[in-house]
């Protein structure tokens, strides 16, 4: 039952072939044996999901079932769930429990999703490898001595794994597309605003946005349309009204124009990757794509922008934290100085502090407009690169990662090497477009990831190219070995 | 670029996060190393470029000043360490 997909599992669970109840108790057996092994998961809810898992076989039974009725997911630590710890992977909020329920979470509750836990994550989101875990790094269900990517590793390896088929995750930088990339998964990042936010912790919010993971582009469409709601409560978020992203899927893509950027392909990318990336484009050309050599010109200068402006917004929003307002309180403080500083030196980790450290240099007085407004500017002509660029073409492909999954603790003290980890998929999220990785092949026996940009709100076109190329193709199926 | 141990200190005290001393080298390092890499940024020309602050140009969302949201001020009370008297108890800030 484990290898079933979120599109398998819907017919089946109308076809009475099983139910909510048989489904989630499987699932949860096998993250009880095995999930010790990758560390997928902070906090498991076993109890609470046979209880919701019950009251999905009723609604089943009476006929006036929700969309995902009786689904099993998980939800990354980052999103607040009613009477759940919601630790956001910090021993600062290790013993936050909310009393509420982001939008997301919500709305999975209202389409009829089962809930089997919360899923591990790199500290306030901040890593490209999930280790910067207070409960300890996530590993790849492909090798279990390397890394999973990050900062939704947790999110990632549990559908790898096959203990959840499909999970909420978020991507600031790449954090649902890289380690969808390194674990052989398929993740979506939306249009900046097409996610509420509201009830998800706050990294940078200018570059936050929450999607699904799952191991098809079917799979992510089916999420995305619960996913996806104009919410009141969050002012950033796009007054759309919801959409069925898998009313599309199958439509043609014949004569659709795939703009590959020639800085894509250069100085840094594995040669077995960038093969990998031209068998998939050539299997579009196959399916009736064009394919246009386009340019995006400041695509090198993505990294360095994002490493101002999100610890600029980092150390703004982690703020709140400091011990009397939220988190972590440290024991005896002198004063209140002694509170905040050691509250927040013992409360946070290493890459967090490190991330506010720069942030709080780049809005210095006599630095921020040498940092932080030129990095705004900078970010302004990546996007009119990408503008640009979408008036040749429909949607742009290139390499998600660069790297196939690297060895546990390989880039640890190496904090630029590790920050390269995410060139491709960063610029996205400065312009905030939408994006996704879906496995196209396999390079040093790791799974690759193809990375599809497109246009804003494009989202229903890009699954549906997406699902036309797993349609052809059978990498999405692969199962990671120890999974087995 | 070097970032030294002084502004380390600096920006410690700034960001209200305590670092040992024992650190304070290899954070001035790996700070020296995240600093050089943004520092690309100072050799492009963004003479005119308007800086971007929201990746849509939006705007704030105003909405009528009245009341959304239900009290629950029990609830959140008891998220706190310490109460009293239906008041947070924090640690003693005046000497």
């Amino acid at each position: 039952m484990h290898q079933l997909t979120i599109a398998e599992i819907i017919r089946g669970l109308r076809e009475k072939q099983f139910s909510s109840v048989e489904i989630t108790s499987h699932l949860l057996e096998r993250i009880q044996q095995l999930d010790g092994q990758y560390n997928s998961f902070i906090t498991v809810t076993g109890e609470q999901a046979l209880c919701e898992a019950a009251a999905a076989d009723a609604r089943l039974a009476e006929g006036n079932a929700p969309a995902l009725c009786g689904v099993p997911i998980a939800h990354k630590d980052i999103f607040c769930t009613n009477g759940v710890r919601t630790s956001c992977g910090s021993k600062m909020l290790d013993n936050f429990v909310p009393p509420y329920d982001a939008t997301v979470v919500d709305n999975f509750l209202q389409a009829g999703a089962v809930s089997l836990g919360k899923t591990n994550m790199d500290e306030f989101a901040m890593g490209s490898s999930n280790e910067s875990s207070f409960y300890g790094a996530v590993k790849n269900p492909w090798d279990l001595e390397r890394v999973p990517g990050g900062s939704s590793g947790g999110s990632a390896a549990a559908v790898a794994a096959q203990l959840v088929p499909g999970t909420t995750a978020s991507d600031t930088g790449g954090s649902i597309r890289q380690p969808a990339a390194l674990t052989g998964t398929t993740g979506l990042k939306p249009t900046y605003g097409r996610v509420s936010r509201w009830g998800m912790i706050a990294f940078a919010s200018s570059l936050d946005q929450g999607g699904p993971i799952a191991r098809t582009a079917e799979d992510a469409a089916l999420m995305l349309s619960v996913m996806a709601s104009s919410d009141k409560k969050d002012s950033t978020c796009l007054d759309r009204p919801p959409q069925d992203y898998t009313a599309n899927l199958n439509d043609s893509i014949q004569g659709l124009k795939i703009g590959v950027p020639k800085e894509y392909f250069g100085e840094g990318l594995d040669s077995e990757i960038g093969a990998r990336i031209q068998e998939a484009l050539q299997a579009y050309e196959k399916l009736g794509a064009e394919l246009v050599e386009i340019s995006l010109p400041h695509s090198e200068l993505a990294v360095p922008a994002y490493y101002v402006i999100a610890p600029a917004e980092a150390s703004a929003n982690l703020s709140r934290f400091d011990g009397v307002r939220y988190g972590y309180r440290c024991e005896n403080p002198a004063d209140l100085r002694d509170l905040y500083m050691r509250s927040r030196g013992e409360g946070f980790g290493e890459e967090v502090k490190r991330r506010i450290l720069v942030g709080s240099y780049a809005l210095s007085a006599g630095y921020y407009d040498a940092y932080y407004n030129k990095a705004q500017q900078v970010r302004r002509l990546i996007k009119q690169d990408f503008v640009d660029a979408f008036q040749k073409v429909d949607v742009i492909m290139g390499p998600t990662a660069p790297n196939p999954a690297f060895k546990l603790g390989e880039k640890n003290a190496d904090p630029v090497a590790m920050y390269l980890e995410d060139i491709y998929t960063i610029a996205t999220n400065l312009a905030g477009l939408p994006g996704m990785s879906l496995p196209c092949g396999f390079a040093h026996n790791l799974p690759v990831g193809l990375q599809i940009t497109g246009n804003y709100l494009d989202e229903a076109r890009m699954l549906n190219v997406a699902h036309q190329f797993q349609q052809a193709s059978d990498w999405h199926t692969k199962a990671a070995p120890v999974a087995e | 670029m070097a970032v030294d141990a002084q502004t380390v200190e600096k920006l410690a005290e700034l960001a209200r996060i305590a670092i040992s001393e024992e650190t304070i080298d290899e954070v001035s390092n790996r700070l020296g190393d995240v600093l050089q890499l943004v520092d690309q940024l100072q050799a492009v020309n963004t003479d005119g470029v308007e800086p971007m602050a929201h990746p849509l140009d939006a705007v704030q969302v105003l909405r009528k000043d009245e009341v959304t949201e239900p009290n629950r001020r029990e609830e959140f009370l008891a998220l706190a360490p310490q109460t009293e008297a239906g008041l947070y108890l924090v640690p003693k800030v005046i000497d």
